[in-house]
């Protein structure tokens, strides 16, 4: 073990000097310090690069699972996406972009994707990346033997997944196809116009068919077996303490990464991550993976330190339609609209969130920038409470209670919604906070009345947070599902024309937005700070961050 | 002394019986009395017991005085510093901490006086009968108290926190559970001490029954180290629901506790200092008084300790 | 003393028997599945995990499942972090935990008896005052306080420590002075409170009459008496380091099995919960024993002896 750890750190001196030596000959060419800096253009020679390309974050966890085909969360996505590629890969402006796959052809009625693999891709133990490795991997997946593929799902608009996942399905029935090193065949269920973005996700991503089969616990550890495909590769795995990954040369674009060494550790408590972010201990904090503490957003934000951007999220209150008073559509109503939701953005979260009257975000659905209905519209609120009890035939609202897990930022919000209830609509609230598990759990069964919920998306695309409410289940915790909303979704998924599709959409949210099962509270911001030396790095709508094009420069 | 005359009277000798012995002896004073006439002579002891009075009685007004709600939110005007109109400034929600303060000591201090209560009845009791009675018994008790502290508290506390609803008193009865072992413990350790003391063995060979000898002998000699154990049992209760506090499980809001709002305001200690002070300053100061009573206490009640 | 012994570790095995039994239907009992996550898994796909962990079977197969792998030192799998078991867990963070938690156990016997001993006497002096209130004031800051205030000052801003993490012996310094203020200001109270009752007993003061140097007293007669109840709080003060470490460790990022613990909770990994419930009693109730028998070599007048029948 020991002998592995020092060999490692020769290695990495011996790549450190290597790098050194490189730069020593280079930076007469790259001092070039005219023009203005520009945090999305490459590093073409506008800046001058520093001579470490030593990164340092915090992903505040261990990292649940490094194995792609088990891995369900933001934590281990952040390591995964640097060491995985997949067929295709989403860049810094949300496009897709070719990843192991150089091109793609798709048929007319867009079920039929033929990736054409790049033939230089190269494993970090030298073997060829081929197609196969991707149908092993994707079959691993959906192989009912394998356990812990609780995100197998993402693979279902595959032909044939979710047959052979859930109901018996062979697996050489499933539409995946190497048909020859270079060339993969995926069929889908249905025309998917999202294909190529899921494509990029870490579930899609290809293992070594070779070192994978022979050790299962291949991805446990740091070493020899674990074999990655992206622009960088894993270094050591210390678990609870901290992750190394440095660059991979042997990566197609090689040429692209500047980043040398990136240290990812694994600090939970905010304040201390904080802390060491001022110290220069890290050079990152907050999302993906982390988040600014509440009270130091308002001082870093008047510093000018703290970068916001938009997230494909949505924090909102779901009402368990099947009780009291929440069977009534006018309560639900009354209670949305009589939320201030300005103020809560304003003074709580601080984080420029959208207070939200809609429930797909406005980067999908730009009119939901003003969305259904007035924020905070007591009056109306008001009438539609005197509606409400006149058709339940009660005097006033029983005590209600709100549930949400526990969480200083979720309580926060909760006793803000508390507190304009009781002013506005005269009704008891009572607060019950529970552990994450326990409270998913309770929500499931439908012991809630109100809950605190929040998706965001896995892509963007606004079906997405559609899906969701299609039926009882699932994530869809207010019991609340509707024929017409349901057959609009379906016929969503046969359109072809996106701008009909769109539209299609739009009424299926109008319709939601009516029945009101849910009450949007706002729309959710990526919240970072980050060191001014640190280049070219963003975090993505859907919360995916990317150092592949990530450099540093001189101070 | 004065020098005045001495007449020859003065030295005939008085009439003395034997009966008389004992009034002549002094007034017999009780052990209690004695005990709070000694008390009396501490003066941080008295001090320590006025902040303790104070305390309790602004931990019930305190919430009346300033005009202002413990629970009311006024986001407009959160994180604000102590001014005229809250004297303690208000939270990250605009409640006013002076009023959330004294509601706070309203929970904390009922949260560390009933643990205390009931940890105190039953270890005394535990650690009496297993110390006293030694042997078998003695045996089996204790090894019922360690497989009880054996599992980590937290854990008991988490599930009964789960299974029960949240609130005071969850938190109390999860920290009675473990909590009464080291009281029963460290009593348990002084009797087996006393049992051995000559006057302990002294009324046993004078035929004197068990329930006399431990309430007579055992019980107020060990009320030293009982009264040391308990002062600091207090503040132990209201520390663990802080330590609880932090991580997510003290008392649900908007109920408050100085745990729940030192926790809370040590996120933006660094921000708002007086968020912290406060609540902070208030748990030091009960520790302070519950510390120099007990102090007090044990000089007072302490039979062997006269000087 | 052997056979003592022998029977006290016989107890333990039950009280463990106990223990692993009672944490295990507490965490059947528990609501909140170890599958739940924010996306919800298809039904199908969680009944293949339930199966792969064996969750499928009737409870007392498991519990039976369970009790045999136990006794084989095998705690089973983690729910939650994939592909690493509970023994994997444990191994690896309970190092931490160690160097920690004998660094703050050390600092607060050392310090809490040397401040107990100092007050007694120099009784109702300056010594004394000065010795009760820093004793006072551990005692009356909660330690994740004490933690967060130490680490702003000593590491954020004064820099003379690091921030956070466990790589030398400087990374241990400021967490294992937060974990060990309170219990030592406890013990220092304790053994003042206990010197002094010994300080003014009868033999101390026959042993001064007697001539001997105050000294030879206070050392030989004293503190060899007085440290009893000291000794007798060292079961609880094991647990109070080792439940302080769950705050500590999380504050100051310290990869323990305080930390794993308390995660492990929040992530209803049940295998890790038990498993570091059981390793944890396991720790708590061998150095009970331990303290019992330091108890017995101490103290004269306590005969260490299993029950009657073995006199």
């Amino acid at each position: 073990m020991n002998w592995r750890k020092w060999s490692l750190l020769l290695t990495i001196v011996f790549a450190m000097s290597m790098f050194l030596a490189a730069c020593g000959g280079g930076d007469d060419a790259d001092t070039d310090t005219d023009g203005e800096a520009n945090d999305t253009e490459e590093a073409s020679g506008d800046e001058e690069l520093a001579d470490e390309q030593e990164l340092s974050v915090n992903i505040k966890t261990e990292p649940p699972s490094l194995h792609p085909g088990t891995s369900t969360d933001t934590t281990s996505s952040a390591v995964l996406d640097q060491v995985f590629e997949g067929l295709t890969r989403v860049n810094q402006d949300n496009e897709v972009e070719e990843g192991m796959a150089e091109s793609w052809d798709i048929s007319d009625d867009e079920l039929t994707y033929t990736f054409h693999l790049r033939e230089d891709a190269t494993w970090s133990n030298g073997d060829p990346v081929t197609a196969s490795d991707f149908e092993y991997a994707w079959k691993w997946v959906l192989d009912p033997e394998n356990a812990d593929t609780d995100y197998a799902y993402q693979l279902y608009p595959i032909k044939g997944a979710e047959d052979a996942k859930e109901d018996d399905g062979s697996l050489d029935d499933v539409g995946i196809t190497a048909e020859d090193d270079h060339t993969l065949v995926v069929e889908l269920e249905q025309p998917t116009e999202y294909f190529l973005e899921l494509t990029a996700f870490y579930t899609y991503y290809p293992l070594n068919e070779d070192v994978v089969s022979e050790n299962k616990d291949w991805a446990t550890d740091a070493g020899d077996d674990y074999v990655t495909n992206g622009p960088f590769q894993l270094v050591s795995w210390d678990h609870k303490d901290n992750i190394v990954i440095e660059k991979n040369e042997d990566y197609w674009d090689a040429d692209t990464v500047k980043l040398e060494t990136i240290t990812m550790h694994m600090i939970d408590d905010e304040n201390t991550a904080l802390q060491m972010y001022e110290n220069d201990d890290i050079d990152w904090i907050g999302d993906p993976t982390d988040s600014v503490p509440l009270a130091a957003i308002p001082t870093m934000k008047d510093a000018d330190e703290l970068e916001i951007s938009d997230r494909a999220g949505v924090y909102y209150y779901s009402f368990n339609t099947e009780e009291e008073p929440f069977d009534n559509e006018n309560i639900r109503k009354a209670f949305a609209y009589s939320l201030d939701r300005t103020s809560i953005v304003e003074n709580i979260t601080q984080g420029e969130q959208k207070p939200a009257t809609a429930l797909v975000p406005p980067s999908i659905f730009e009119e939901n920038e003003e969305g259904y209905f007035e924020d905070n519209d007591v009056d109306t609120a008001k009438e539609y409470l005197e509606k409400g009890l006149d058709e339940l035939g009660i005097d006033e609202l029983p005590t209600i209670k709100l549930s949400y897990n526990t969480d200083e930022g979720h309580a926060a919000i909760a006793q803000a919604a508390q507190d304009i209830w009781k002013k506005e609509l005269e009704v008891e609230v009572e607060l019950n906070n529970e552990e994450w598990n326990v409270f998913l759990d309770s929500l499931g069964e439908g012991d809630y009345q109100v809950g605190r919920m929040g998706w965001i998306a896995d892509f963007n695309d606004a079906i997405n947070f559609l899906e969701i409410f299609e039926t009882v289940g699932g994530n869809n915790y207010t019991n609340w599902e509707d024929e017409e909303f349901q057959k609009l979704i379906k016929e969503s998924r046969s359109e072809l024309d996106t701008d009909k599709r769109r539209e299609i959409l739009r009424d299926a949210e109008e319709i939601f937005m009516d029945h009101m099962p849910i009450a949007p509270v706002y729309f959710y911001t990526n919240l970072y700070a980050f060191k001014d030396n640190v280049k070219n790095i963003t975090v993505s709508p859907i919360g995916n961050i990317q150092y592949k094009w990530g450099y540093i420069t001189e101070e | 002394m004065s020098h005045s005359q001495i007449k020859e009277t003065d030295f005939e000798p008085i009439h003395y019986e034997q009966s008389d012995a004992e009034r002549i002896a002094g007034e017999s004073t009780s052990f209690w009395k004695d005990a709070w006439r000694r008390f009396k002579q501490n003066k941080l002891a008295i001090i320590g017991i006025i902040v303790i009075l104070l305390l309790t009685i602004m931990s019930l007004t305190g919430t009346m005085i300033s005009g202002q709600n413990y629970s009311d939110n006024d986001l407009l005007n959160a994180n604000q510093s102590p001014s005229l109109e809250h004297w303690f400034g208000t939270d990250h929600l605009g409640r006013d901490l002076f009023a959330r303060t004294w509601y706070g000591a309203r929970i904390s201090l009922f949260i560390g006086l009933m643990a205390a209560f009931l940890d105190l009845i039953i270890g005394v009791i535990w650690g009496t009968i297993a110390g006293y009675l030694g042997g078998r018994v003695d045996e089996y008790m204790m090894r019922i108290a360690d497989i009880l502290s054996g599992v980590p508290y937290l854990l008991v506390v988490i599930l009964l926190m789960v299974i029960m609803p949240a609130g005071l008193w969850t938190l109390i009865i999860a920290m009675t559970i473990t909590g009464w072992i080291g009281m029963a413990r460290i009593v348990r350790g002084e009797v087996l001490k006393l049992k051995a003391e000559e006057f302990v063995m002294a009324s046993r060979s004078l035929g004197a029954s068990t329930t006399r000898i431990i309430s007579k002998h055992l019980i107020p000699n060990a009320l030293g180290a009982i009264l040391v154990t308990l002062t600091l049992t207090i503040p132990t209760a209201i520390f663990t629901e802080a330590f609880l506090s932090f991580l997510g499980l003290g008392v649900p809001a908007p109920k408050a506790s100085w745990g729940t709002m030192t926790s809370d305001a040590l996120s933006s200690l660094r921000y708002y200092p007086y968020q912290l002070f406060f609540p902070a300053f208030f748990i030091c100061l009960t520790m302070l008084a519950f510390n120099v009573v007990g102090d007090g206490m044990r000089d007072a009640l302490d039979p062997k300790d006269r000087r | 003393m052997f056979k003592y012994i022998l029977k006290r570790v016989g107890f333990i095995f039950i009280s463990l028997f106990f223990i692993v039994t009672i944490t295990f239907f507490l965490m059947q009992a528990a609501p909140g599945g170890p599958f739940t996550s924010e996306r919800k898994v298809p039904p199908k796909i969680e009944e293949q995990l339930n199966e792969a962990y064996g969750l499928d079977e009737p409870l007392i197969i498991q519990y039976k499942d369970y009790l045999v792998n136990i006794v084989k030192w095998d705690f089973g799998p983690s729910f939650k972090q994939k592909g690493q078991s509970v023994n994997d867990i444990i191994n690896r963070s309970f190092k931490y935990s160690l160097i920690l938690g004998f660094e703050a156990i050390f600092l607060a016997l050392s310090v809490g008896v040397f401040l107990g001993v100092l007050a007694a006497l120099y009784h109702n002096k300056f010594g004394d005052y000065a010795a009760m209130i820093f004793a006072v004031l551990g005692i009356s800051v909660p330690s994740f306080i004490l933690a967060a205030v130490l680490q702003y000052t000593f590491a954020f801003k004064l820099g003379l420590f690091p921030i956070a993490k466990f790589d030398s012996f400087m990374h241990s310094i400021l967490p294992a002075v937060a974990l060990a203020t309170t219990p030592l200001a406890f013990i220092a109270r304790l053994m003042r409170a206990s010197m002094l009752e010994v300080l003014n007993s009868d033999y101390i003061k026959t042993a001064k009459a007697k001539g001997l140097s105050s000294r030879v007293t206070i050392y030989r007669h004293g503190i060899r008496n007085a440290i009893l109840p000291v000794v007798s709080y060292l079961g609880p003060l094991v647990t109070a380091i080792l439940t302080g470490s769950f705050i500590i460790e999380k504050i100051f990022a310290i990869p323990g099995l305080g930390n794993e613990f308390v995660e492990s909770i929040t992530n209803r990994d049940y295998t890790v919960i038990m498993g570091t419930t059981v390793f944890f009693s396991i720790l708590l109730l061998f150095s009970i024993l331990i303290v019992d028998i330091i108890y017995g070599l101490i103290d004269p007048r306590i005969k260490i002896t299993g029950s009657k029948g073995d006199q």
